[in-house]
């Protein structure tokens, strides 16, 4: 065996080598030392995601295959997987404060390790190209998440929220493996590319109700309509940071994973079988989603409702099958993970000032916090698509690349996708006129939050801000994506 | 009488839907698992009989069910130890007990 083909693994070796150094200082270094392990790992996080960005500067990672074909790496894997980075970078530093409060004294290091063994995790997933390594990228990104919204100790809800997460991620992973194991009896191969090639005429009930296990499988991890229901609770129980790192990591690392299969194994049966599916799913996943959040008064629920449905608009950039929609995709989950870390930057700045995390108690907050409500104002817009900032584009992006699918059935999906756009915009405006608005009395008096909880918020905030503005990310994502692999799976 | 793979797919598919029915309608945690179990147990057996029964010249089905029984393992490790964190909490470990979060 060539060993030399583990040097393919860049981003992947740099995450394993930070991940390492978090765990012997953990171990070993003395206790007095520990406070300074959160900006440790934030430091060599932000190597790593440096060391990722400059290897795709100097253009060394063109498309590179490994291991027989059982992974791959490209430019647009490289892109997302940076990302992914950014996004770990700003949950590690808005949850500095949590991790070195009182409750975490005993466990605050494996927050850090279970974090990056997770993302490694979700790395093995998007670069999979055979489906054993899938699985193991799956389970190593799903099961030491468990162990993470479990870690709060003293709170009974965050045991719960555990409980119910664990048994949905072992059931929906023994579904997909289901949906696995009929397609490898059909096909003979577990890797992306040979099934590809075999199912290129092959059309049987068996392989509809494969996928239809493998989609729900996956729609599980993205909280998808059908199977969301844990969404909520879970969110709700886990502490903040992790509620905050589930919904925008590991959302997007599933989107992009989803997406690689759907298009580089079931890509030839995509309007025979499974582009009704998903339209029925995104059609569920963007109402159900709205409608519930609308009732939600606790906020992590109400953003749990929230980004169920902006899981249905990230599949919009899923079902469209072109490279554009892959490029509204990746730009999507990048805006998203700048507005919904702002709004859970504010809400856990408020949690570990007061512990309240009502949306009543939100009221009038603008006269005690005005700097904290303006944040949470902007990611709000943002969320909802108002024009100047970030998330209007994104969501232009990824209807315009649906609608270059062509076909009139997208086109009655992306006006149902608009119709919902605006039913959001009336709860996600009701937290800003909560702050801003109402008269009472503010329960929630005035406080400085953390440095570290402010320069969380600057970024989000300057991201929300810029990214919209600033046109060549969008631009350079597009080229990015013209040019994948991937392109080649896309039918035309 | 030859056994052929249906022989063996057959309860395969039973054992996959009475997890299904058992996730769905026991109340203890712990049976839960018992049935989450059987329904990855029955994904196991459905790979080694493809394999043997289709695909003999590789051996790819093989592995992942060697890596399906290992992952299967390490899901029943957490739920085990996060139960009895639950019942640690709240003294019985009902599932309608877990009802602290809802709507």
């Amino acid at each position: 065996m060539d060993y030399s083909q583990f040097l393919a693994m860049k981003q992947e070796i740099a995450l394993l080598v930070v991940f390492l150094l978090v765990f012997l200082y953990d171990t070993f270094m003395p206790k007095s030392t520990q406070k300074a392990l959160p900006a440790f790992s934030i430091i060599l996080m932000l190597l790593a995601t440096a060391a990722g960005f400059c290897s795709h500067c100097l253009g060394s990672d063109t498309t590179v295959v490994a291991f027989a074909g059982m992974y791959e790496t490209s430019a647009v894997i490289a892109a997302i997987k940076g990302i992914l980075n950014i996004g770990v970078v700003i949950v590690l530093l808005q949850s500095i404060k949590w991790a070195n409060g009182e409750s975490m004294l005993m466990r605050r290091g494996e927050f850090y390790e279970l974090l990056l063994v997770t993302l490694f995790g979700m790395y093995l997933m998007i670069s999979a190209r055979h489906f054993l390594v899938f699985i193991i990228g799956l389970e190593s990104a799903s099961l030491p998440l468990a162990a993470m919204v479990a870690l709060d100790k003293n709170r009974y809800e965050s045991h719960e929220a555990a409980v119910k997460y664990i048994l949905t991620a072992v059931f929906s992973s023994a579904v997909f493996m289901m949906g696995l194991s009929f397609v490898y009896g059909l096909t003979g191969s577990l890797y992306f590319e040979n099934i590809y090639f075999a199912l290129t005429n092959q059309l049987n009930m068996l392989l509809v109700i494969a996928i239809a296990f493998v989609i729900s499988g996956i729609g599980f991890k993205l909280s998808l309509v059908p199977f969301h229901l844990w969404t909520a609770d879970v969110y709700q129980g886990a502490p903040t940071s992790v509620t905050s790192y589930l919904s925008v990591i590991s959302k997007g690392a599933a989107a992009f994973a989803f997406l690689v299969i759907l298009a580089q194994v079931f890509g030839p049966v995509y309007s025979k079988v499974w582009e009704w599916m998903l339209y029925a799913l995104i059609i569920l996943t963007i109402t159900v989603g709205n409608l519930f959040a609308i009732r939600q008064r606790n906020m992590k629920r109400f953003l749990a409702f929230s980004s169920v449905s902006q899981a249905g608009y990230i599949m919009l950039g899923v079902i469209a099958m072109n490279a554009m929609g892959m490029a509204a995709m990746m730009y999507y989950i990048l805006v998203y993970i700048f507005s919904n870390l702002a709004a859970f930057g504010v809400i856990g700045a408020i949690e570990n000032a007061t512990g309240k995390v009502s949306m009543d108690d939100y009221r009038g907050l603008y006269k005690t916090n005005p700097r904290l409500s303006v944040a949470m104002m902007l990611a709000m817009f943002s969320l909802a698509g108002i024009p100047p900032f970030a998330g209007f584009f994104s969501k232009f992006f990824i209807f315009t690349g649906a609608i270059n699918q062509g076909s009139v059935a997208i086109y009655v999906l992306v006006l149902i996708a608009l119709i919902n756009t605006i039913i959001s915009l009336y709860y996600y405006l009701l937290v800003v006129k909560a702050m801003f608005i109402s008269e009472e009395e503010c329960v929630i008096g005035w406080f400085r939050s953390s440095f570290s909880e402010r320069l969380g918020l600057w970024i989000t905030v300057g991201g929300i801000l810029l990214l919209g503005l600033v046109s060549c990310v969008y631009s350079s994502l597009l080229n990015l994506a013209e040019v994948s692999p991937m392109n080649m799976y896309f039918m035309s | 009488m030859e056994i052929t793979a249906v022989y063996y797919l057959i309860p395969a598919l039973i054992m996959f839907c009475c997890g299904v029915y058992g996730f769905i309608t026991r109340k203890n945690m712990i049976a839960m698992l018992i049935s989450l179990e059987l329904m990855l147990n029955a994904v196991d057996i459905n790979f080694v009989v493809f394999n043997r029964f289709l695909y003999p010249e590789q051996m790819e089905g093989m592995f992942f069910t060697l890596f399906a029984i290992a992952i299967a393992a390490a899901e029943t490790a957490l739920a085990i130890a996060i139960i009895i964190n639950i019942f640690r909490a709240a003294k019985n470990i009902d599932v309608r007990s877990l009802n602290e979060m809802k709507f």
